[in-house]
């Protein structure tokens, strides 16, 4: 292991069944730095973390640790925590019922019985000594996110760890918190600990880090210095794409459509997402772009009322209308197909029958219920249109492979004959056949008259499909692309911002 | 900035569980003193209280299991089938020759048994505690009636005298209409029941089990993460839980004198509400023995309050309980959410 380097992992493997989540993955951290780990959805970030702190076994590889001879091996959070690898999660891993103190020191080390006085001196010195806004006798609930983030940090400083991982610590703080957070992350780096930092945040990654290494499905693909990698270079190696040649793949031929505007949105927010503006013509395909967590599902959740609107002014054809509610859209027309199909889609134990008129019995009210030869219909109906493979129209849509689970939700949507439809990442997870399947079925949709904005991870999906394409970066709206500035790099770009 | 901070120390913010109990304490005082005003009589004297106490000290007792279940996060709903069965098994045992000694083991023996089985049951296989304790309740109660059907009557001497020794504090008594002085006179169980609320409170101020138990009961997904044993400290919980059962069923001989299959029916219902009231969130992690202890006190002194005001009909004390727990559940979910908008606003 080279001089000043904390933690060395040398090609990682792990695998599960039918995936390779890491292959000979390597990662080096020296003392006092702060080393972002990047990479999109399914990169294997979450694994190289799990490994590290041994809530998975890795399946190959080796893992150094600066003070032990030799490889270590760390089989669980406790061993982790003894080598000195401390882990603050995403979610705030303490009690908010408890003192600030008491969840530096709950849980930890041999004791019977409570010294409030003394864990409550210790505590006040450990805060002032890394300059955290709290006392300790307060009850950690009433603190803000941030600060008990940096309660869960200063006990992790406590343990002497040599390592700290922050696993995505910023994504619900405001910026005020996130500046706060640095300061503290870069103290312990002047303190000598090695920080690994995950976080989909762009700016933040330019802000605080020394260096970055970048995964892609499993693989490694590169360790980076941050001033030899420019954000734009950052962002195609993290989707795949080299900037080279990357200019001659055009995208379809189809003009902007600056017809009559089916939905318009004017500082439209929710208790997610930040105030934006927005329109949709009548045969429309648009797109939100960016990357994971900068906000584009939470725009489109934003217009379904799927999260709680804060404000903005809403016109459906023209008129002004008030979304509070998924079923307030669902009157004015509008049909989302959520992310995540598993949570927010399927409904596991119906049937694809159940599962499909679901949208369309709830519009009409279930105290008129659609008899079963509607519903036999119209289930037979879309399950031939849409070609979704299933045993029968009773079979449980649990069963069903993903495409096609996908494929029942849309037909749960297009039954009820939408005139602005959300999709958003319908094509995640699906095979290849199904993916053009749902293409083009957009595009026909679109042809038809149907406003539609897509929302896909896949660059060339998006512009194979859309005619216009809004780009997001840190939740903010950062560009809106047209015709000829449709092409990969631009778009690229456009996500990376500023920095070049 | 420094000085800034030194202001922020001087004084915090209650936790919610002190916050919760301080408002059960001064409506508990508020409203003594309201009855000592407008009715006089017998709650200008001392006795009063204690009477109360005599009358309630088995319940303070299984009040205190309650509240260290449901800080937790669970709920033990078999208290009162316990109660029941311990009653009965003492008195058959002290009837059938046994001593006050090995009664008293017999009473700790039956909850430290309910305590195992539940507490493994809930811990270690997961089982929801609320329907892990209906089915030990109806297994008590089942069982009360196998030792024996009839309702029965301690022969046993030593334990009648028992029963009639009461503590006397001449100068808390008062002087009767004949010019005597009547005496203050507390009960044993009373004694008991303190000395259980006192230690439960250290336990759970000052012991590491005590405060897991908190950690878990606030968010057991994160005690877990803080290096805490929470299937260890579940089971202790119900352990703590039952034998503190058991102590109460001694204690409610100790006042009754007879074992009955419906003794102590709705003990576990009562428990709960006193729970509530002292500021126990059966959400979990949050409340204390002390404010268990006055939610006991408040319900009985309502009771008292209605009884006093000559609603003698036993359904109005079931109305002012039923209104009472609502008011309090009210007022808690209004003062803990505003503090949590006062937080968002910071």
């Amino acid at each position: 292991m080279e001089n000043g380097t904390v933690l060395s992992m040398r090609n990682i493997s792990k695998y599960f069944p039918g995936v390779k989540a890491l292959q000979n993955v390597d990662f080096n951290l020296r003392r006092g730095e702060i080393h972002a780990l990047m990479g999109e959805n399914g990169a294997g970030k979450s694994t190289l973390i799990k490994v590290i702190t041994g809530v998975y076994p890795k399946d190959a590889g080796q893992i150094f640790i600066d003070g032990y001879e030799g490889e270590v091996s760390i089989r669980s959070p406790q061993e982790a925590q003894n080598h000195g690898i401390s882990t603050v999660y995403q979610e705030i891993t303490l009690c908010p019922n408890l003192t600030v103190a008491e969840n530096m020191f709950i849980g930890r080390g041999e004791y019977k019985t409570v010294n409030w006085k003394e864990m409550d001196k210790k505590a006040g010195a450990l805060l002032d000594n890394l300059g955290i806004p709290a006392r300790p006798k307060q009850q950690l609930g009433s603190c803000s996110l941030a600060v008990q983030q940096m309660v869960a940090i200063a006990r992790a400083v406590d343990t002497e760890c040599k390592v700290l991982i922050l696993d995505e610590p910023t994504s619900s703080l405001d910026d005020k918190e996130v500046a706060m957070l640095f300061k503290l992350m870069r103290d312990l780096k002047a303190r000598g600990v090695g920080i690994i930092f995950v976080t989909h945040f762009l700016e933040q990654v330019y802000e605080v880090c020394d260096r970055i290494t970048v995964l892609r499905n499993g693989e490694l693909v590169g360790e980076y210095e941050i001033e030899n990698l420019p954000q734009v270079e950052l962002v195609a190696k993290m989707m795949g794409k080299e900037l080279e040649g990357l200019s001659d793949l055009k995208a379809g031929e189809r003009p902007a459509n600056t017809g009559t505007p089916v939905y318009e949105a004017a500082g439209l927010s929710s208790s997610d997402a930040r105030p934006f503006d927005f329109r949709i013509a009548k045969g429309e395909v648009n797109g939100f772009t960016g990357l994971l967590g900068s906000g584009r599902s939470e725009s489109v959740r934003a217009i379904f009322g799927a999260d709680r609107v804060t404000g903005g002014e809403v016109k459906v054809n023209g008129k002004s209308v008030k979304i509070n509610k998924p079923f307030d859209a669902m009157k004015q027309g509008i049909g989302y197909l959520p992310e995540d199909r598993k949570r927010d889609g399927i409904i596991a134990d119906l049937s694809v029958r159940d599962n499909i008129i679901l949208a369309l019995q709830v519009m009409k009210g279930f105290f008129k219920p659609l008899s079963a030869a509607e519903k036999e219909k119209f289930a037979d109906e879309y399950i031939k249109a849409l070609g979704i493979k299933t045993a029968s129209a009773d079979t449980l849509i649990k069963s069903l492979s993903g495409g096609n689970q996908q494929k029942v939700i849309l037909a749960r949507w297009l039954l009820t004959h939408p005139s602005y439809l959300i999709l958003d990442e319908p094509t995640r997870g699906i095979d290849i056949g199904t993916k053009t399947e749902i293409q083009r079925l957009v595009l026909k949709l679109a042809e038809e008259g149907v406003s539609v904005t897509f929302i896909s991870s896949e660059i060339e999906e998006m512009l194979r499909t859309c005619s216009r394409l809004i780009v997001m970066r840190d939740r903010n709206i950062v560009g809106e692309l047209n015709g000829s500035e449709l092409t990969q790099e631009h778009v690229m770009r456009t996500i990376a911002g500023g920095v070049e | 900035m420094k000085n800034n901070r030194a202001e922020l120390r001087k004084r915090g913010p209650l936790t919610d569980t002190q916050l919760l109990m301080t408002i059960t304490i001064c409506i508990f005082f508020g409203m003594y003193v309201l009855a000592m005003i407008i009715w006089g009589g017998g709650f200008l004297r001392p006795q009063k209280i204690f009477d109360m106490l005599n009358d309630n000290a088995a319940l303070i007792i299984v009040a205190c299991s309650l509240t260290t279940v449901m800080i937790c996060g669970g709920i033990d709903i078999s208290v009162g089938g316990v109660i029941c069965l311990v009653v009965m098994s003492c008195v058959v045992h002290l009837n059938a020759g046994g001593s006050i000694l090995t009664a008293a083991l017999l009473a700790l023996g039956i909850g430290l048994a309910y305590g195992l089985v539940q507490g493994f049951l809930v811990a270690y296989l997961e089982i929801q505690p609320f329907i892990i304790s209906l089915a030990g309740m109806f297994f008590a109660r089942g069982m009360t009636t196998i030792v024996s059907v009839e309702p029965q009557k301690v022969a046993h001497e030593g334990f009648q005298k028992l029963m009639e020794s009461k503590i006397e504090i001449p100068w808390l008594g008062y002087v009767a209409k004949k010019g005597n002085l009547v005496p203050a006179r507390v009960e044993i169980g009373v004694v008991v029941a303190l000395v259980v609320v006192i230690a439960i409170f250290l336990m759970l101020r000052y012991t590491r089990l005590g405060r897991n138990l908190y950690a878990v009961g606030g968010n057991s997904q994160s005690a877990l993460m803080l290096g805490i044993n929470v299937k260890r400290t579940r089971f202790y919980s119900h352990l703590i839980s039952s034998l503190l059962a058991g102590v109460a069923g001694f204690v409610f001989l100790m006042h009754t004198g007879a074992g009955n299959a419906t003794n102590a029916t709705g003990a576990e219902m009562n428990a709960i509400a006193s729970s509530i009231i002292g500021g126990t969130l059966l959400t979990g992690g949050v409340g204390n023995v002390i404010g268990t202890f006055f939610g006991v006190m408040t319900l009985t002194t309502i009771k008292n309050i209605v009884t006093t005001s000559g609603l003698r009909d036993p359904w109005w004390q079931s109305i002012t309980t039923g209104a009472m727990l609502a008011f309090f559940i009210i007022l808690q979910s209004v003062v803990l959410s505003n503090r949590g908008k006062r937080k968002k606003a910071q």
